[in-house]
Protein backbone atom coordinates (compact mmCIF):
# COMPACT_ATOMS: atom_id res chain seq x y z
CA UNK A 1 0.00 0.00 0.00
CA UNK A 2 1.53 3.37 -0.89
CA UNK A 3 -0.10 6.45 1.15
CA UNK A 4 0.69 9.80 -0.87
CA UNK A 5 -1.52 12.45 -1.47
CA UNK A 6 -0.72 14.45 -5.12
CA UNK A 7 0.55 17.25 -3.03
CA UNK A 8 3.61 15.02 -1.74
CA UNK A 9 4.94 14.21 -5.46
CA UNK A 10 9.02 13.33 -5.80
CA UNK A 11 10.76 16.01 -7.58
CA UNK A 12 12.92 15.22 -10.11
CA UNK A 13 16.47 15.75 -10.41
CA UNK A 14 16.68 18.79 -12.64
CA UNK A 15 13.76 20.24 -10.26
CA UNK A 16 15.77 19.56 -7.48
CA UNK A 17 18.62 21.69 -9.58
CA UNK A 18 16.73 24.50 -10.03
CA UNK A 19 15.36 24.86 -6.95
CA UNK A 20 18.58 24.77 -5.47
CA UNK A 21 20.28 27.48 -7.87
CA UNK A 22 17.24 29.24 -7.61
CA UNK A 23 17.88 29.57 -3.45
CA UNK A 24 21.60 30.75 -4.08
CA UNK A 25 20.40 33.65 -6.33
CA UNK A 26 17.97 34.61 -4.31
CA UNK A 27 20.63 34.81 -1.01
CA UNK A 28 23.24 36.11 -3.52
CA UNK A 29 20.50 38.81 -4.24
CA UNK A 30 19.00 39.78 -0.52
CA UNK A 31 22.96 40.11 0.45
CA UNK A 32 24.02 42.67 -2.82
CA UNK A 33 20.54 44.58 -2.16
CA UNK A 34 21.73 44.81 1.99
CA UNK A 35 25.15 46.23 1.41
CA UNK A 36 24.56 48.30 -2.04
CA UNK A 37 21.53 50.14 0.30
CA UNK A 38 23.71 50.53 2.68
CA UNK A 39 21.43 48.89 5.23
CA UNK A 40 24.82 47.17 6.32
CA UNK A 41 28.23 49.28 6.32
CA UNK A 42 30.20 47.53 3.36
CA UNK A 43 33.54 47.81 5.53
CA UNK A 44 31.61 44.95 8.00
CA UNK A 45 30.35 42.78 4.97
CA UNK A 46 31.59 43.71 1.66
CA UNK A 47 28.27 42.56 -1.16
CA UNK A 48 28.23 38.88 -2.49
CA UNK A 49 29.62 40.02 -6.06
CA UNK A 50 32.56 41.75 -4.44
CA UNK A 51 33.15 38.35 -2.73
CA UNK A 52 32.89 36.12 -5.17
CA UNK A 53 34.72 38.11 -7.54
CA UNK A 54 37.87 38.42 -5.34
CA UNK A 55 37.32 34.55 -4.58
CA UNK A 56 37.79 34.15 -8.62
CA UNK A 57 40.64 36.76 -8.35
CA UNK A 58 42.28 34.47 -5.88
CA UNK A 59 42.10 31.76 -7.79
CA UNK A 60 44.55 33.22 -10.33
CA UNK A 61 46.90 34.26 -7.14
CA UNK A 62 49.87 31.81 -6.98
CA UNK A 63 50.89 33.06 -3.56
CA UNK A 64 47.65 32.82 -2.46
CA UNK A 65 47.21 29.14 -4.16
CA UNK A 66 50.52 28.41 -2.02
CA UNK A 67 48.92 29.21 1.05
CA UNK A 68 46.02 26.67 -0.06
CA UNK A 69 48.27 24.00 -1.00
CA UNK A 70 50.08 24.14 1.93
CA UNK A 71 47.05 23.83 4.28
CA UNK A 72 45.88 21.13 2.38
CA UNK A 73 49.50 19.25 2.32
CA UNK A 74 49.09 19.51 6.12
CA UNK A 75 45.55 18.20 6.28
CA UNK A 76 46.81 15.36 3.47
CA UNK A 77 49.62 14.07 5.76
CA UNK A 78 47.27 14.46 8.90
CA UNK A 79 44.48 12.39 7.40
CA UNK A 80 47.02 9.78 6.13
CA UNK A 81 49.12 8.92 9.92
CA UNK A 82 45.72 9.48 10.97
CA UNK A 83 44.28 6.57 9.43
CA UNK A 84 47.98 4.80 9.39
CA UNK A 85 47.26 5.08 13.14
CA UNK A 86 43.42 4.40 13.88
CA UNK A 87 42.46 1.75 11.36
CA UNK A 88 44.77 -1.27 12.50
CA UNK A 89 44.52 -0.14 16.34
CA UNK A 90 40.73 0.06 15.97
CA UNK A 91 40.68 -3.91 14.87
CA UNK A 92 43.05 -5.05 17.34
CA UNK A 93 40.71 -2.92 19.66
CA UNK A 94 37.49 -3.53 18.11
CA UNK A 95 38.61 -7.91 17.69
CA UNK A 96 40.17 -8.82 20.98
CA UNK A 97 37.85 -8.35 23.62
CA UNK A 98 40.35 -8.04 26.82
CA UNK A 99 41.76 -5.02 25.13
CA UNK A 100 38.55 -3.59 24.02
CA UNK A 101 37.11 -3.19 27.44
CA UNK A 102 41.00 -2.36 29.12
CA UNK A 103 40.96 0.42 26.17
CA UNK A 104 37.54 2.14 26.50
CA UNK A 105 38.75 4.25 29.27
CA UNK A 106 41.71 5.50 28.08
CA UNK A 107 39.82 6.00 24.39
CA UNK A 108 36.76 8.00 26.46
CA UNK A 109 39.03 10.40 28.00
CA UNK A 110 40.88 11.42 25.62
CA UNK A 111 38.61 11.17 23.30
CA UNK A 112 36.37 14.29 23.98
CA UNK A 113 39.83 17.02 24.36
CA UNK A 114 39.37 19.31 21.89
CA UNK A 115 42.02 19.51 19.92
CA UNK A 116 42.19 22.92 19.10
CA UNK A 117 43.29 23.18 23.41
CA UNK A 118 46.44 21.50 22.31
CA UNK A 119 47.60 24.31 20.07
CA UNK A 120 49.47 26.30 22.81
CA UNK A 121 51.19 23.24 24.23
CA UNK A 122 52.05 21.56 21.19
CA UNK A 123 53.27 25.29 19.98
CA UNK A 124 55.37 24.86 23.01
CA UNK A 125 56.69 21.50 22.65
CA UNK A 126 57.35 21.72 18.41
CA UNK A 127 57.44 25.21 17.61
CA UNK A 128 55.17 26.41 15.00
CA UNK A 129 54.92 25.33 11.35
CA UNK A 130 54.37 21.90 9.66
CA UNK A 131 55.09 19.01 12.70
CA UNK A 132 52.47 21.60 15.37
CA UNK A 133 49.61 21.43 12.32
CA UNK A 134 50.74 17.75 11.39
CA UNK A 135 50.29 16.57 15.14
CA UNK A 136 47.17 18.36 16.11
CA UNK A 137 45.26 17.61 12.64
CA UNK A 138 46.43 14.00 13.61
CA UNK A 139 44.64 14.43 17.13
CA UNK A 140 42.09 15.70 15.85
CA UNK A 141 41.43 13.17 13.15
CA UNK A 142 42.30 9.06 14.94
CA UNK A 143 39.30 9.85 17.05
CA UNK A 144 36.48 9.76 14.81
CA UNK A 145 38.05 6.91 12.46
CA UNK A 146 39.28 5.11 15.90
CA UNK A 147 35.74 5.12 17.45
CA UNK A 148 33.68 4.55 13.99
CA UNK A 149 36.17 1.24 13.62
CA UNK A 150 35.24 -0.42 16.97
CA UNK A 151 31.65 0.38 16.45
CA UNK A 152 31.60 -1.05 13.13
CA UNK A 153 33.31 -4.24 14.30
CA UNK A 154 31.00 -4.70 17.53
CA UNK A 155 28.17 -4.46 15.29
CA UNK A 156 29.05 -7.85 12.84
CA UNK A 157 26.50 -10.16 12.27
CA UNK A 158 27.91 -13.36 14.70
CA UNK A 159 26.01 -15.86 12.44
CA UNK A 160 28.01 -14.79 9.38
CA UNK A 161 31.27 -15.00 11.91
CA UNK A 162 30.03 -18.13 13.43
CA UNK A 163 29.72 -20.02 10.01
CA UNK A 164 32.81 -19.24 9.13
CA UNK A 165 34.37 -20.28 12.24
CA UNK A 166 32.44 -23.43 11.57
CA UNK A 167 33.72 -23.98 8.40
CA UNK A 168 37.06 -24.11 9.79
CA UNK A 169 38.53 -20.46 9.09
CA UNK A 170 41.18 -19.20 11.37
CA UNK A 171 40.71 -15.81 13.22
CA UNK A 172 42.49 -13.48 10.90
CA UNK A 173 40.38 -15.00 8.31
CA UNK A 174 37.21 -14.20 9.71
CA UNK A 175 38.00 -10.81 10.24
CA UNK A 176 39.61 -9.87 6.63
CA UNK A 177 36.20 -12.05 5.12
CA UNK A 178 33.22 -10.85 7.28
CA UNK A 179 34.24 -8.12 10.16
CA UNK A 180 36.04 -5.60 7.84
CA UNK A 181 33.71 -5.83 4.95
CA UNK A 182 31.10 -5.32 7.26
CA UNK A 183 32.61 -2.88 9.73
CA UNK A 184 33.67 -0.55 6.33
CA UNK A 185 30.66 2.18 5.90
CA UNK A 186 31.48 2.32 9.37
CA UNK A 187 34.62 3.20 8.85
CA UNK A 188 33.93 5.56 5.91
CA UNK A 189 31.82 7.33 7.84
CA UNK A 190 34.30 8.00 10.76
CA UNK A 191 36.63 9.53 7.71
CA UNK A 192 34.50 11.35 6.62
CA UNK A 193 33.85 13.15 10.22
CA UNK A 194 37.93 12.93 10.53
CA UNK A 195 38.22 14.84 7.19
CA UNK A 196 35.86 17.80 8.41
CA UNK A 197 37.31 17.77 11.82
CA UNK A 198 40.80 17.85 10.32
CA UNK A 199 40.02 21.28 7.88
CA UNK A 200 38.81 22.90 10.72
CA UNK A 201 41.87 21.68 13.07
CA UNK A 202 44.77 22.87 10.52
CA UNK A 203 42.98 26.53 9.45
CA UNK A 204 42.25 26.89 13.03
CA UNK A 205 46.06 26.39 14.11
CA UNK A 206 47.09 28.33 11.54
CA UNK A 207 44.81 31.58 12.52
CA UNK A 208 45.80 30.76 16.27
CA UNK A 209 49.65 30.23 15.89
CA UNK A 210 49.78 33.93 12.95
CA UNK A 211 52.78 33.28 11.37
CA UNK A 212 53.73 31.03 8.71
CA UNK A 213 51.57 30.00 5.68
CA UNK A 214 48.28 28.55 5.18
CA UNK A 215 44.56 29.69 3.86
CA UNK A 216 44.19 30.20 7.98
CA UNK A 217 47.24 32.81 8.01
CA UNK A 218 45.98 34.61 4.77
CA UNK A 219 42.50 34.61 6.77
CA UNK A 220 44.42 35.95 9.95
CA UNK A 221 46.25 38.43 8.24
CA UNK A 222 43.71 40.17 6.10
CA UNK A 223 41.45 40.20 8.87
CA UNK A 224 44.33 43.07 10.75
CA UNK A 225 44.01 45.28 7.46
CA UNK A 226 41.83 47.72 6.25
CA UNK A 227 38.93 46.71 4.36
CA UNK A 228 40.07 42.95 5.34
CA UNK A 229 36.11 41.48 5.55
CA UNK A 230 36.69 40.95 2.19
CA UNK A 231 39.47 39.08 1.82
CA UNK A 232 37.92 37.32 4.86
CA UNK A 233 35.42 36.06 3.61
CA UNK A 234 36.79 35.25 0.01
CA UNK A 235 38.77 33.13 1.44
CA UNK A 236 35.75 31.84 3.60
CA UNK A 237 34.43 30.95 0.20
CA UNK A 238 37.39 28.86 -0.66
CA UNK A 239 37.25 26.76 2.53
CA UNK A 240 33.84 26.53 2.40
CA UNK A 241 34.46 25.08 -1.58
CA UNK A 242 38.06 22.88 -0.45
CA UNK A 243 35.13 21.47 2.36
CA UNK A 244 32.86 20.22 -0.22
CA UNK A 245 35.39 18.89 -2.52
CA UNK A 246 36.52 16.69 0.28
CA UNK A 247 33.00 15.60 1.35
CA UNK A 248 32.41 15.03 -2.07
CA UNK A 249 34.98 12.97 -3.18
CA UNK A 250 34.60 10.55 -0.49
CA UNK A 251 31.54 10.35 -0.55
CA UNK A 252 31.75 9.34 -4.35
CA UNK A 253 34.60 6.70 -3.12
CA UNK A 254 32.39 5.18 -0.53
CA UNK A 255 29.66 4.66 -3.12
CA UNK A 256 32.13 3.32 -5.56
CA UNK A 257 33.75 0.93 -2.75
CA UNK A 258 31.10 0.20 -0.74
CA UNK A 259 27.64 0.71 -3.02
CA UNK A 260 26.73 -2.40 -1.65
CA UNK A 261 25.90 -1.11 1.88
CA UNK A 262 25.08 2.11 1.60
CA UNK A 263 21.88 1.86 3.52
CA UNK A 264 23.72 0.98 6.40
CA UNK A 265 25.98 4.20 6.44
CA UNK A 266 23.05 6.84 5.95
CA UNK A 267 21.55 4.78 9.47
CA UNK A 268 25.06 5.24 11.34
CA UNK A 269 26.16 8.82 9.69
CA UNK B 1 27.91 -6.28 43.65
CA UNK B 2 31.14 -8.23 43.32
CA UNK B 3 30.49 -7.92 39.28
CA UNK B 4 29.65 -4.51 39.62
CA UNK B 5 32.90 -3.62 41.19
CA UNK B 6 35.15 -6.33 38.96
CA UNK B 7 33.56 -4.56 35.58
CA UNK B 8 34.05 -1.10 36.99
CA UNK B 9 37.83 -2.35 38.22
CA UNK B 10 38.21 -4.29 34.23
CA UNK B 11 37.01 -0.26 33.00
CA UNK B 12 39.31 1.67 34.91
CA UNK B 13 42.20 -0.29 35.83
CA UNK B 14 44.04 0.07 33.09
CA UNK B 15 43.57 3.72 32.86
CA UNK B 16 44.73 3.63 36.52
CA UNK B 17 48.01 1.64 35.42
CA UNK B 18 48.79 3.88 32.52
CA UNK B 19 48.40 6.97 34.31
CA UNK B 20 51.21 5.49 37.46
CA UNK B 21 53.28 4.53 34.21
CA UNK B 22 53.64 7.95 33.13
CA UNK B 23 54.13 9.55 37.09
CA UNK B 24 57.07 7.17 37.40
CA UNK B 25 58.53 7.98 33.76
CA UNK B 26 58.00 11.86 34.20
CA UNK B 27 59.51 11.40 38.12
CA UNK B 28 62.49 9.85 36.16
CA UNK B 29 62.84 11.90 33.48
CA UNK B 30 62.41 15.24 35.59
CA UNK B 31 61.19 17.04 32.02
CA UNK B 32 59.24 20.31 32.85
CA UNK B 33 57.41 19.95 29.33
CA UNK B 34 56.23 16.81 30.66
CA UNK B 35 54.97 17.51 34.77
CA UNK B 36 53.84 13.92 36.12
CA UNK B 37 50.06 13.23 36.73
CA UNK B 38 50.38 13.98 40.27
CA UNK B 39 51.43 17.41 39.75
CA UNK B 40 49.02 17.87 37.34
CA UNK B 41 46.05 17.40 39.77
CA UNK B 42 47.48 19.28 42.85
CA UNK B 43 48.28 22.39 40.50
CA UNK B 44 44.67 21.53 39.10
CA UNK B 45 43.29 21.69 43.12
CA UNK B 46 45.32 24.41 43.70
CA UNK B 47 44.04 26.77 40.55
CA UNK B 48 40.69 25.67 40.75
CA UNK B 49 39.03 23.66 43.44
CA UNK B 50 40.78 25.29 46.82
CA UNK B 51 38.25 27.79 47.22
CA UNK B 52 36.21 28.81 50.24
CA UNK B 53 33.41 25.85 51.07
CA UNK B 54 30.82 28.86 50.16
CA UNK B 55 31.48 29.16 46.86
CA UNK B 56 31.60 25.42 46.47
CA UNK B 57 34.79 25.25 46.72
CA UNK B 58 35.86 27.16 43.60
CA UNK B 59 38.50 29.52 43.43
CA UNK B 60 38.58 32.87 41.65
CA UNK B 61 40.30 31.65 38.82
CA UNK B 62 37.60 29.07 38.39
CA UNK B 63 34.34 31.32 38.94
CA UNK B 64 36.02 33.88 36.25
CA UNK B 65 37.27 31.60 33.70
CA UNK B 66 35.33 28.13 33.88
CA UNK B 67 32.38 29.04 35.09
CA UNK B 68 32.15 31.32 31.82
CA UNK B 69 33.21 29.16 29.44
CA UNK B 70 30.53 26.63 30.85
CA UNK B 71 28.19 29.10 30.32
CA UNK B 72 28.81 29.96 26.64
CA UNK B 73 28.88 26.61 25.83
CA UNK B 74 25.90 26.29 27.39
CA UNK B 75 23.95 28.82 25.74
CA UNK B 76 25.06 28.37 22.45
CA UNK B 77 24.14 24.21 22.40
CA UNK B 78 21.02 25.35 23.58
CA UNK B 79 19.88 27.50 21.03
CA UNK B 80 21.61 25.70 18.41
CA UNK B 81 19.77 22.53 19.34
CA UNK B 82 16.35 24.80 19.59
CA UNK B 83 17.19 26.42 16.05
CA UNK B 84 18.26 23.85 14.89
CA UNK B 85 15.05 20.95 15.82
CA UNK B 86 12.72 23.39 15.20
CA UNK B 87 14.00 24.14 11.23
CA UNK B 88 14.90 20.90 10.49
CA UNK B 89 12.02 19.69 11.15
CA UNK B 90 10.06 21.92 9.34
CA UNK B 91 12.56 21.45 6.15
CA UNK B 92 12.56 17.82 6.66
CA UNK B 93 8.64 17.38 6.10
CA UNK B 94 8.44 19.95 3.11
CA UNK B 95 10.54 18.58 0.14
CA UNK B 96 10.13 21.73 -2.06
CA UNK B 97 11.75 24.26 0.69
CA UNK B 98 14.36 22.05 1.16
CA UNK B 99 15.49 21.85 -2.28
CA UNK B 100 15.25 25.76 -2.26
CA UNK B 101 17.99 25.47 0.94
CA UNK B 102 20.06 22.31 0.43
CA UNK B 103 23.01 23.80 -1.56
CA UNK B 104 23.32 26.73 0.92
CA UNK B 105 22.89 24.75 4.18
CA UNK B 106 25.51 22.10 2.68
CA UNK B 107 27.99 24.93 1.96
CA UNK B 108 27.58 26.39 5.47
CA UNK B 109 28.38 23.33 7.19
CA UNK B 110 31.91 22.72 5.04
CA UNK B 111 33.04 26.18 6.31
CA UNK B 112 35.45 25.39 8.78
CA UNK B 113 33.81 27.34 11.62
CA UNK B 114 37.22 29.17 12.76
CA UNK B 115 36.99 31.04 9.11
CA UNK B 116 34.07 33.25 9.74
CA UNK B 117 35.33 34.05 13.36
CA UNK B 118 37.63 37.55 12.11
CA UNK B 119 33.91 38.30 10.54
CA UNK B 120 32.03 37.90 13.63
CA UNK B 121 35.14 40.09 15.44
CA UNK B 122 34.37 42.36 13.21
CA UNK B 123 30.46 42.62 13.68
CA UNK B 124 30.38 41.66 18.06
CA UNK B 125 33.78 43.12 18.90
CA UNK B 126 35.69 40.32 20.96
CA UNK B 127 33.85 38.94 24.03
CA UNK B 128 31.06 36.87 25.02
CA UNK B 129 28.69 37.47 22.29
CA UNK B 130 31.11 36.99 19.29
CA UNK B 131 31.81 33.37 21.36
CA UNK B 132 28.65 32.37 21.69
CA UNK B 133 27.88 32.81 18.07
CA UNK B 134 31.17 31.20 16.56
CA UNK B 135 29.83 28.11 18.99
CA UNK B 136 26.62 28.44 17.28
CA UNK B 137 27.80 28.46 13.83
CA UNK B 138 29.72 25.30 14.45
CA UNK B 139 26.73 23.57 15.96
CA UNK B 140 23.61 24.58 13.98
CA UNK B 141 24.12 22.80 10.94
CA UNK B 142 24.64 19.68 12.20
CA UNK B 143 21.97 19.58 14.29
CA UNK B 144 19.41 20.96 11.59
CA UNK B 145 20.50 18.33 8.62
CA UNK B 146 20.77 15.71 10.93
CA UNK B 147 17.18 16.49 12.42
CA UNK B 148 15.73 16.88 8.70
CA UNK B 149 17.29 13.91 7.64
CA UNK B 150 15.35 12.21 10.74
CA UNK B 151 12.02 13.84 9.63
CA UNK B 152 12.54 12.90 6.67
CA UNK B 153 12.23 9.45 6.77
CA UNK B 154 9.24 9.16 9.37
CA UNK B 155 7.14 6.00 8.79
CA UNK B 156 4.07 6.95 5.85
CA UNK B 157 2.04 4.47 7.77
CA UNK B 158 2.05 6.02 10.84
CA UNK B 159 1.68 9.83 8.55
CA UNK B 160 -1.88 8.39 7.33
CA UNK B 161 -2.94 7.14 11.16
CA UNK B 162 -2.62 10.80 12.01
CA UNK B 163 -4.43 11.89 9.15
CA UNK B 164 -6.93 8.75 9.73
CA UNK B 165 -7.57 10.23 13.41
CA UNK B 166 -7.27 14.10 12.44
CA UNK B 167 -4.22 14.79 14.78
CA UNK B 168 -3.80 18.83 14.41
CA UNK B 169 -0.61 19.70 12.60
CA UNK B 170 1.15 20.65 16.19
CA UNK B 171 -0.11 17.12 17.26
CA UNK B 172 1.55 15.44 14.33
CA UNK B 173 4.79 16.69 15.17
CA UNK B 174 4.99 16.32 18.64
CA UNK B 175 3.38 12.63 18.66
CA UNK B 176 4.86 11.24 15.55
CA UNK B 177 7.46 13.52 13.71
CA UNK B 178 9.58 14.45 16.45
CA UNK B 179 9.59 10.80 18.54
CA UNK B 180 11.26 9.35 15.05
CA UNK B 181 13.63 11.70 14.34
CA UNK B 182 14.59 11.67 18.14
CA UNK B 183 17.49 9.14 16.44
CA UNK B 184 19.03 11.46 14.34
CA UNK B 185 18.62 14.11 16.84
CA UNK B 186 20.70 12.95 19.17
CA UNK B 187 23.58 12.04 16.25
CA UNK B 188 23.68 15.85 15.76
CA UNK B 189 23.51 16.41 19.05
CA UNK B 190 26.96 14.52 19.13
CA UNK B 191 28.36 15.87 16.74
CA UNK B 192 27.71 19.11 17.51
CA UNK B 193 28.49 18.95 21.12
CA UNK B 194 32.52 18.03 19.89
CA UNK B 195 32.14 20.85 17.26
CA UNK B 196 31.48 23.24 19.68
CA UNK B 197 33.69 22.28 22.46
CA UNK B 198 36.37 22.94 19.89
CA UNK B 199 34.98 26.25 18.98
CA UNK B 200 34.58 27.20 22.75
CA UNK B 201 38.17 26.71 23.60
CA UNK B 202 39.17 28.26 19.84
CA UNK B 203 37.20 31.64 20.35
CA UNK B 204 39.08 32.07 23.58
CA UNK B 205 42.35 31.15 22.44
CA UNK B 206 42.43 34.73 20.24
CA UNK B 207 44.09 37.37 21.17
CA UNK B 208 42.18 40.17 23.37
CA UNK B 209 40.14 37.47 24.81
CA UNK B 210 39.24 38.20 28.47
CA UNK B 211 38.69 35.10 30.26
CA UNK B 212 37.65 31.54 30.00
CA UNK B 213 39.31 27.97 30.01
CA UNK B 214 41.27 28.99 26.67
CA UNK B 215 42.34 32.01 28.09
CA UNK B 216 43.73 30.84 30.82
CA UNK B 217 45.35 28.41 28.44
CA UNK B 218 47.16 31.35 26.47
CA UNK B 219 47.78 32.93 29.29
CA UNK B 220 49.83 30.02 30.61
CA UNK B 221 51.10 30.07 26.77
CA UNK B 222 52.60 33.49 27.58
CA UNK B 223 54.18 32.78 30.96
CA UNK B 224 55.19 28.98 29.82
CA UNK B 225 53.52 28.25 32.94
CA UNK B 226 53.63 24.24 31.84
CA UNK B 227 51.25 22.77 34.82
CA UNK B 228 48.47 25.13 34.19
CA UNK B 229 48.53 24.40 30.23
CA UNK B 230 48.73 20.80 31.37
CA UNK B 231 45.79 21.36 33.74
CA UNK B 232 43.37 22.81 31.46
CA UNK B 233 43.88 19.86 29.13
CA UNK B 234 43.01 17.65 31.60
CA UNK B 235 40.30 19.49 32.46
CA UNK B 236 38.67 19.67 29.06
CA UNK B 237 39.29 15.93 28.93
CA UNK B 238 37.09 15.42 32.40
CA UNK B 239 34.66 17.93 31.41
CA UNK B 240 34.46 16.41 27.56
CA UNK B 241 33.45 13.08 29.14
CA UNK B 242 31.27 14.27 31.57
CA UNK B 243 29.33 15.96 28.79
CA UNK B 244 29.08 12.52 26.35
CA UNK B 245 27.96 10.75 29.65
CA UNK B 246 25.50 12.99 29.94
CA UNK B 247 24.53 12.69 26.70
CA UNK B 248 24.24 8.98 26.53
CA UNK B 249 22.11 8.69 29.64
CA UNK B 250 19.74 11.32 27.81
CA UNK B 251 19.95 9.10 24.74
CA UNK B 252 19.32 5.98 26.29
CA UNK B 253 16.26 6.95 28.19
CA UNK B 254 14.72 8.80 25.41
CA UNK B 255 15.44 6.03 23.11
CA UNK B 256 14.49 3.35 25.22
CA UNK B 257 11.00 4.44 25.41
CA UNK B 258 10.95 4.86 21.05
CA UNK B 259 12.67 1.58 20.60
CA UNK B 260 9.83 -0.13 22.62
CA UNK B 261 7.18 2.20 20.76
CA UNK B 262 8.67 0.91 18.22
CA UNK B 263 8.39 -2.78 19.05
CA UNK B 264 4.55 -2.39 19.97
CA UNK B 265 4.07 -0.80 16.45
CA UNK B 266 5.57 -3.43 14.17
Amino acid sequence: MTVQSGRSRRLTRSGRWLRGAVGIAVLFAVSEAVTRAGIVDRSYLPPASSIIGRAAELAGDSAFLGQVRHTMTAWAMGMGIALAIAVPLGLILGTVPVISTASRAIVEFLRPIPSVALIPLVELLLGSGYETEVTLVVYASVWPILFNTIYGLQDVDPVAKDTLYAFGFRKVEVIGRVSLPSAAPFIATGIRLAAAVALIVSIGSEIISGFGSGLGIFIGQAQNTIDGTRDVLAGTVWAGCLGLLINALLQLAENRLLGWERSRTEAAS
Amino acid sequence: MSRVLRSAAGRWLPLAILVGLWEVGARLRRDPFYPPPSKIVGHMHDLWFSGPATHAFLTRTATDNLLPSLARLAVALFASALIGVVLGLALGRSERVRAYLDPILQFCRAIPPPTLVPVFIVFLKIGTQMQIVSIIFSALWPMLLNTANGARSVDQLQLATAEVFRLSPFERVWRIILPASMPQIFAGLRIALSLSLILMVFSELLPGTENGIGFELTDAYSRSDLPTMWAAIVLLGILGYLFNLFLLTVERRVLAWHRSARKVAQ
